[in-house]
């Protein structure tokens, strides 16, 4: 290891100095790199961000197990199932409360620009918390009269005049299936890429505002478990328990289900995912040019060094070394750049988009691999540095 | 006094099957230690294919082939490199890196040999950069030096690690009469100092007179393997 260290030392660090040498040539080199990075970035930014916003109502639900319908897709086609099931659960021990949450969408006219739109509606009983949120759990009282409803401060579209009166603590009423809908409150989930904007209502209002619902048909059913209990094991109870045509989750699960959805079943999860190996392909074609072209330019210079009697390993060590150095010092601005391109498209999409570790790490092994696999493409050219030439 | 370079009978074809050229005719040479030797002929003669040969840049194919105690004769790639350790290089073009300093040039040199520490290739390297000259330009750039500076860096890198033998390319071709005749004196009295062996091929005869001995080729055959310098 010492001796390694002292040859390191020894060691004329010729890729950083060739590199360096050409200033234009690094500076174009590191742009490409970093844009490669940005693309990758913000594809995998934009595919977390399409699992956490689409996960997120799942999320905050106030549940240990979730019963669905086993023709359920995912949060916005959710399907139904009977009520009786509910009831049901209660008969397996360790359960505790089991609440209906109903959940449509709706066409509504936005408060402010009076023209149709399309938010989810999500009804329960005020109570029963059907939500770990705080800001939703202590306006309960609110829901308890007929037509209010909660509205989502994370609200895509143009909400910010109804925001600032809500703040203000003034009503705002808006029109929807032919009832008048008073807005009272404000709760914090955000949009996503199934719903621009979530309602919580009452399970009364939500009756009201979609008579064709069966009250009796419920969309999911969330039980709470007695302190202690095991979620796995009393889901196993339910599962043989209840009949066939309910599917019975953990919430863990039913986080799971849904992102499953939006990965597999939705086109968008693929389109992310091939957005970032292009974004890798690009990389790999700009970082291959760079290099391809600095071996071409020291060809000579290379055929001298094996007539010098240099190995040819030494010539890839070398090609190697700048391939390195480009992964390194290109990702620096490739991930410095998309902290403010996530920054704007969070406040253009109101979806949850930012940086996280694991992902720039992912981005900078992806970066090196890419260096890594132009470098070697790169290398091929050294075999025609021949130093018979030389003379 | 003891022999460096020992060809025997050696033939050397360029191309394969019906479009087999051959180049080189039954060589024979034998150089001692010390010895400066410079090889002169038309173009085309086949002056440096003998010279890659001998400086194992390509691989004999028939006959025998000896330089410094190793045969050359059917050596692997490998071996060839290794034996290329022992040699010095000096190019027509000056062939220096472009991206590296005049000593930083001259340090690949020694970087090769890894009984030389660290500190060492430092003051070798500025010490040979010193004795052709450039004691004031160690860190300039082969872009920022003149033609025969060039070629002076060139020598240094090529005599640096103190090989026993030189190789040389007409090593004057670029260069004006005075920067040529002064590159060949250094060339000479830095050989004699370390007692090495050069091989120079030239068509320069302003130079001649540095030579110990010069041969002469022709289509590629020796024509006069002994002619002592009086006798021009």
């Amino acid at each position: 290891m010492i001796k390694f260290i002292q040859q390191l030392q020894r060691r004329t660090p010729l890729g950083w100095l060739q590199l360096s040498h050409e200033r234009g040539r690094l500076v174009v080199a590191l742009a490409g790199i970093a844009f490669a990075d940005v693309l990758m970035f913000m594809q995998l930014g934009f595919q977390a961000s399409l699992y956490d916003s689409n996960t997120r109502v799942d999320r905050a639900m106030a549940a240990d197990i979730i019963l669905l319908s086993p023709k359920a897709l995912n949060l916005q086609n959710l399907s139904t199932f009977s009520r009786r099931r509910l009831l049901q659960a209660l008969d397996v021990p360790d359960v505790q409360a089991a609440n209906a949450l109903y959940i449509n969408s709706l066409t509504w006219r936005n408060p402010q620009t009076r023209l149709n739109a399309t938010v989810q509606v999500l009804g329960f009983d005020p109570d029963q918390p059907a939500f770990n949120l705080p800001q939703v759990n202590q306006q309960l009282d609110k829901l308890k009269l007929p037509d209010t409803v909660l509205f989502d401060r994370g609200a895509r579209g143009e909400y910010a005049s109804v925001i600032t009166q809500l703040d203000q603590n003034q009503p705002v009423t808006t029109e929807a299936e032919g009832r008048t809908l008073t807005l009272t409150g404000l709760f914090e989930l955000g949009a996503s890429f199934g719903a621009d904007a979530n309602l919580m209502t009452s399970d009364q209002t939500f009756q009201r505002l979609f008579p064709r619902r069966d009250a009796a048909s419920v969309s999911l059913g969330l039980l709470r478990l007695k302190p202690g209990a095991d979620p796995d094991q009393v889901a196993a109870a339910l599962k043989s328990h209840l009949p066939e045509d309910v599917l019975v989750l953990t919430a863990a699960e039913f986080v799971q289900f849904e992102e499953n959805y939006w990965k597999t079943a939705s086109p968008v999860g693929f389109v992310f995912g091939l957005g970032t190996a292009m974004a890798f392909v690009v990389g790999v074609v700009i970082v291959y040019q760079v290099l391809s072209t600095d071996v071409n330019a020291h060809l000579k210079e290379y055929a001298t060094f094996k007539a010098m009697g240099y190995h040819n390993g030494y010539l890839l060590s070398v090609v190697f070394e700048e391939a390195m150095i480009l992964a390194f010092v290109g990702f620096i601005p490739g991930a410095i750049l998309p902290l403010g391109l996530y920054a704007l498209a969070a406040k253009a999409t109101a979806l949850p988009i930012f940086m996280t570790v694991s992902r720039a790490l992912l981005v900078l092994t992806l970066t090196v691999v890419m260096c890594i696999l132009s470098g070697a493409i790169a290398t091929r050219k050294l075999q025609s540095a021949d130093p018979a030439d030389m003379f | 006094m003891t022999v460096a370079i020992t060809v025997q009978n050696l033939n050397h074809y360029f191309g394969q099957g019906q479009l087999q050229k051959q180049v080189l005719f039954d060589i024979n040479l034998e150089i001692n230690s010390g010895e400066i030797v410079i090889m002169t002929g038309p173009s085309g003669s086949g002056k440096t294919t003998l010279l890659t040969l001998v400086g194992g840049l390509r691989s004999a194919q028939s006959g025998s082939l000896n330089v410094l105690g190793q045969e050359l004769a059917g050596a692997t790639a490998k071996q060839l490199t290794e034996a290329r350790r022992h040699h010095g290089y000096i190019f027509q073009a000056h062939n220096l890196h472009s991206s590296l300093t005049a000593i930083q040039n001259v340090k690949m040199g020694l970087e090769l040999h890894p009984a030389v520490s660290l500190t060492e290739i430092q003051t070798r390297a500025t010490d040979m950069l010193e004795q052709v000259g450039l004691g004031d330009h160690l860190h300039d750039y082969p872009d920022d030096l003149s033609g025969g500076q060039k070629q002076r860096v060139a020598i240094a890198r090529a005599l640096v690690s103190h090989p026993q033998l030189v190789l040389a390319d007409e090593p004057t071709a670029a260069l004006d009469s005075k920067s040529g005749r002064d590159v060949v004196t250094l060339m000479q009295t830095l050989a004699k100092e370390q007692g090495c062996t050069i091989l120079l091929v030239t068509h320069d005869n302003r130079i001649l007179d540095v030579a110990d001995r010069i041969v002469n080729m022709e289509d590629g055959r020796l024509t006069k393997t002994a002619l002592a310098l009086t006798e021009i």
